[in-house]
């Protein structure tokens, strides 16, 4: 189902029809995870089971996936970004008490690839710093390397300190205020959103510019390659251009899915412009019907067609899973209470059982949301809980897998395969 | 002889991917992009106890007369991404990748080597390139090119920042203790570079993997990349097919590294090379005379000829002479791929005289010109003379090139291979689990500002300098940037 379609008036999100229809409730239900250190929570990396002195190493991570693909799920993301974590989000800080440190996602999802078979792996990247090339033939050699189970989460840099890693340019330095407020924070950053969707668009364009079928290999005129099959892109940005083609062929899925989180005005539109996926942050099922909405709406103003180009819409959510009722609230006050403070989050928190974040996925969805990207609190332990508590759940209730039914991301989602651009355009 | 008393052979591979050194028309070459080529090709070298396993880089399409290259092999990966996942299914393999100091930033490299190194449990290695190449630019914000002048002063600032960041994390920074609380040293990564190119500052996100810093690689060839290697590289690819050359080349770039207070040892050299093994050396010269011809057909030996006169020369017949035209004096033709750094009408006149001092046609010149040092014969003729190449300081190993992806080593590792081992000078296992290990190199990173007193040189097979002649490196100098 596609999650959002240009309706007249603000109304809710439907299921991909002009007119309003009620939302299928029999539809599969869109799973994955976002993987973290050692969790979402700051403290996670204190937890007995918690592995913290692992975070950066291989064996840890595959196990975190290997885990992820038990229960089915369609995809999951890695966090990641060129600088060091801090408790601030606009500002780097000097503390000790929290997970420091991180690997390259593209790397590190590369890594897993030939250790797992059906799951999707999406690595976030900065679209700011490092060049749109660069990071088009890494996720393009990604989903070569995975066979077709790439995905892309670009997010821009929005840390001022972090471009001084680099000394080629300055982003805004955010306010306290700034930061405090959603659609006040988007305003400054508003010309890296714009640039950031160029840099998707010629992402997309390079991995369009060898269509498939252009290596031919003829014998007979010497030929390896039919040249009238791979373009060069001439991409013109406000800040770059690209001269294309890109060096990796065709990739399995033709097009990697792009994943992108959102919470304001400005990068609603960058998902309408450029994602085939936006995860959203509501903390409840009106507010979730409204931001619905405003994705709807920016979709409406950058003349997206949802039809030809579905947008799937998955919520974010925290979450503290126990089998017991009451006991992942007490774990998450206990959590709460080695950290120092309580937890805050753009996304809602959930605590709980299986079966209750089972009702609220299902209430939730019936907005028109076509799946779910959990933040497990403690990893592996509410990993853990999704896979073997949530999953079985929603499996009995008949709203997700009991099995693959495709090989690459795409196929999870329900994504067609595009064909090239330059193919269309003959 | 005793096995201990004699140099130990150093290999590695490549997959090539692009360019005419490899058969694309066999029935046995399969895809060089799907990862179950890079799989196969690496997990064939890990059983023959090969050093590493390297890709080149790509970073635009060869054109030639405007339009994209069609006659050989091309479009590859990118590199580190290929070699994270080769991490997942190899054990022991170094993996090196190439990439490009021009077209980077310090940041960004140092962190995906320190990861590469992480996954791999310490086998990375960067071979570290520059462009001057404006064609290669345009696919870059960075747009443009470096002046020749700058390449090496950026590549040299470049690996200095990288090494600060890769230094910034000590040993044991990530305390991880839950029972304090502490989980990171106060300041972990704080670094700050300023110099002439780079004037960067803040907090690196990456603790060195288990090399402290990966093997640096340099593959120039010039004097300014001998320096380089000479002061900042623990490998060096060099390109010569005559052991005169190769010693001489070998002997000069020992010597460079007593002025930075190293030893022969800190520095390997080398060569790429072809390995043609067949039953017989009958056989076996007679596969590689039909290798030679597949990887230069009629149009690609008039496509080769006509980069470096910059004409169409399509109505020339590829099994006559050379044509008795001067070439034009304008940019470069084939674009991305050779590049001819003593000029059009040098080269032409180098390629002229080659071709009348032995006959050659236009395709036979072509054949000679791109040739490598190639091992043609029995597996024990084969490894004869590698043994003896390295015994008599030509080289200290080989990055073998096969010309079929991805069972172009087979019978190397099959057949040749185990002949080293009975020689006792391969490994018949791998004694450690990093990439320093296998060559040897020093186990934890150089501190900063190496220095120290220099060492004596351990004095080869000396012979007088020869005359380089036209074979030597006219067309082929450091470009294994441009696909």
């Amino acid at each position: 189902m596609t999650g959002t379609k240009g309706a007249p008036n603000g109304a809710t999100g439907t299921t991909g029809t002009p007119e309003e229809t009620a939302p299928d409730l029999t539809a599969p239900l869109h799973l994955a995870v976002a993987l973290d250190g050692a969790g979402w929570h700051p403290a996670a990396w204190r937890e007995t089971g918690a592995r913290p002195g692992e975070l950066l190493d291989a064996p840890y991570w595959a196990d975190l996936v290997a885990e992820a693909e038990r229960g089915l799920l369609d995809f999951v993301t890695f966090e990641d970004a060129l600088g060091l974590q801090s408790a601030a989000f606009h500002l780097p800080d000097d503390r000790t008490d929290q997970v420091r440190g991180s690997i390259d996602a593209v790397l590190l999802a590369a890594h897993l690839a030939p250790l797992t078979t059906h799951i999707g792996l999406v690595p976030t990247t900065n679209i700011t710093h490092t060049e749109p090339f660069h990071l088009a033939i890494g996720i393009a050699t990604l989903d070569h390397a995975s066979k077709g189970r790439a995905g892309w989460r670009p997010q821009i840099a929005s840390r001022a300190s972090d471009s001084a890693h680099f000394g080629r340019r300055t982003t805004p330095q955010l306010t306290e205020d700034e930061v405090g407020d959603s659609e006040l924070i988007s305003q400054p950053l508003r010309a890296l959103f714009t640039e950031g969707a160029e840099v998707v668009e010629a992402a997309r364009r390079l991995w369009d510019s060898w269509e498939d079928g252009a290596e031919i290999r003829d014998a007979a005129t010497g030929r390896f390659l039919d040249r009238d099959k791979v373009h060069h892109i001439d991409f013109q940005g406000s800040n770059f251009s690209v001269k294309g083609p890109s060096i990796t062929p065709r990739t399995p899925q033709g097009q990697p899915p792009v994943v992108s989180l959102a919470h304001a005005t400005v990068p609603y539109e960058f998902a309408a412009l450029g994602s085939d996926v936006v995860a959203i942050t509501p903390h409840d099922r009106a507010g979730t019907a409204a931001i619905l909405a405003q994705v709807a709406e920016a979709v409406e103003r950058t003349g997206r067609d949802v039809t030809d180009r579905p947008l799937r819409t998955f919520a974010d959510l925290i979450v503290f899973l126990d089998d017991e009722p009451g006991a992942a609230a007490r774990r998450k006050a206990r959590l709460d209470e080695a950290a120092g403070a309580e937890l805050a989050s753009d996304a809602e928190i959930f605590t709980g059982t299986p079966a209750e974040l089972a009702d609220l996925l299902l209430d939730w969805r019936s907005t028109g949301l076509d799946g779910f990207r959990l933040r497990p609190a403690v990893l592996p332990h509410d990993l853990t809980a999704i896979t073997r508590g949530l999953v079985p759940e929603l499996q009995r209730r008949g709203v997700f897998r009991t099995a693959y039914a495709s090989t690459t991301l795409r196929g999870h989602l329900g994504l067609a395969r595009p064909a090239s651009r330059y193919a269309a355009a003959g | 002889m005793p096995a201990t008393t004699k140099k130990q052979v150093h290999l590695a591979a490549q997959l090539p991917g692009i360019h005419n050194v490899t058969v694309w028309s066999d029935p046995r070459s399969e895809s060089q992009i799907a990862i179950d080529s890079f799989v196969r090709l690496a997990q064939t070298i890990e059983r023959g106890k090969f050093d590493f396993f390297f890709l080149a880089e790509g970073l635009r399409l060869r054109e030639h007369k405007g339009q994209v290259y069609d006659l050989d092999i091309a479009g590859r990966p990118e590199n580190l991404t290929v070699l994270s996942a080769l991490a997942a299914v190899t054990t022991h393999l170094g993996l090196a990748a190439t990439v490009n100091a021009t077209f980077n930033e310090p940041y960004e490299v140092a962190r995906r080597f320190a990861t590469l190194d992480r996954l791999s449990g310490g086998r990375a290695a960067w071979n570290v390139v520059t462009s001057y190449d404006a064609f290669t630019g345009e696919n870059f914000r960075r747009g443009g090119f470096l002046p020749e002048a700058d390449r090496y002063t950026r590549a040299a600032e470049f690996l200095t920042a990288a090494r600060e960041l890769w230094d910034s994390w000590g040993e044991g920074d990530i305390k991880a203790n839950a029972a304090t609380g502490e989980f990171v040293a106060a300041g972990a990564g704080r670094f700050a570079h300023r110099g002439q190119h780079f004037d960067i500052a803040g907090r690196f996100t990456t603790p060195p993997g288990p090399q402290g810093h990966p093997v640096i690689i340099q593959s120039g060839e010039s004097d300014a990349g001998r320096e380089f290697a000479a002061s900042d590289a623990e490998v060096i690819f060099s390109k010569h097919n005559r052991i005169d050359v190769a010693r001489e080349f070998y002997r000069d770039v020992k010597r460079r590294l007593a002025a930075y207070g190293r030893s022969p040892d800190d520095l390997l050299i080398l060569p790429t090379a072809n390995a043609v093994v067949a039953d017989t050396d009958e056989e076996a010269a007679a596969y590689a005379e039909e290798i030679s011809r597949e990887l230069v057909s009629p149009q690609t030996a008039i496509a080769h000829l006509e980069a470096v006169w910059g004409r169409d020369l399509s109505a020339y017949d590829p099994d006559g002479p050379l044509p008795d035209i001067e070439p034009e004096d304008d940019a470069h033709f084939l674009k991305g791929h050779s590049v001819f750094r003593k000029g059009r009408a040098e080269t032409a006149r180098q390629w002229r005289k080659l071709a009348e001092e032995r006959n050659l046609s236009i395709r036979e010149l072509v054949i000679e010109v791109g040739g490598r040092q190639t091992f043609v014969g029995s597996p024990q003729t084969v490894a004869d003379a590698i043994d003896d190449y390295v015994q008599s300081e030509g080289a200290d190993g080989f990055v073998l090139v096969p010309h079929l992806t991805p069972g172009g080593l087979d019978d190397f590792v099959d057949r040749v291979v185990p002949i080293l081992q009975e020689k006792g000078v391969h490994r018949d296992d791998y004694t450690g689990t990093t990439l320093r290990d296998h060559l040897g190199l020093s186990a934890a990173p150089r501190p900063a500002g190496w220095g120290g007193p220099g060492q004596p040189l351990r004095t080869g097979h000396d012979q007088p300098g020869r005359d380089h002649t036209v074979r030597d490196q006219s067309v082929r100098d450091d470009k294994e940037t441009s696909a």
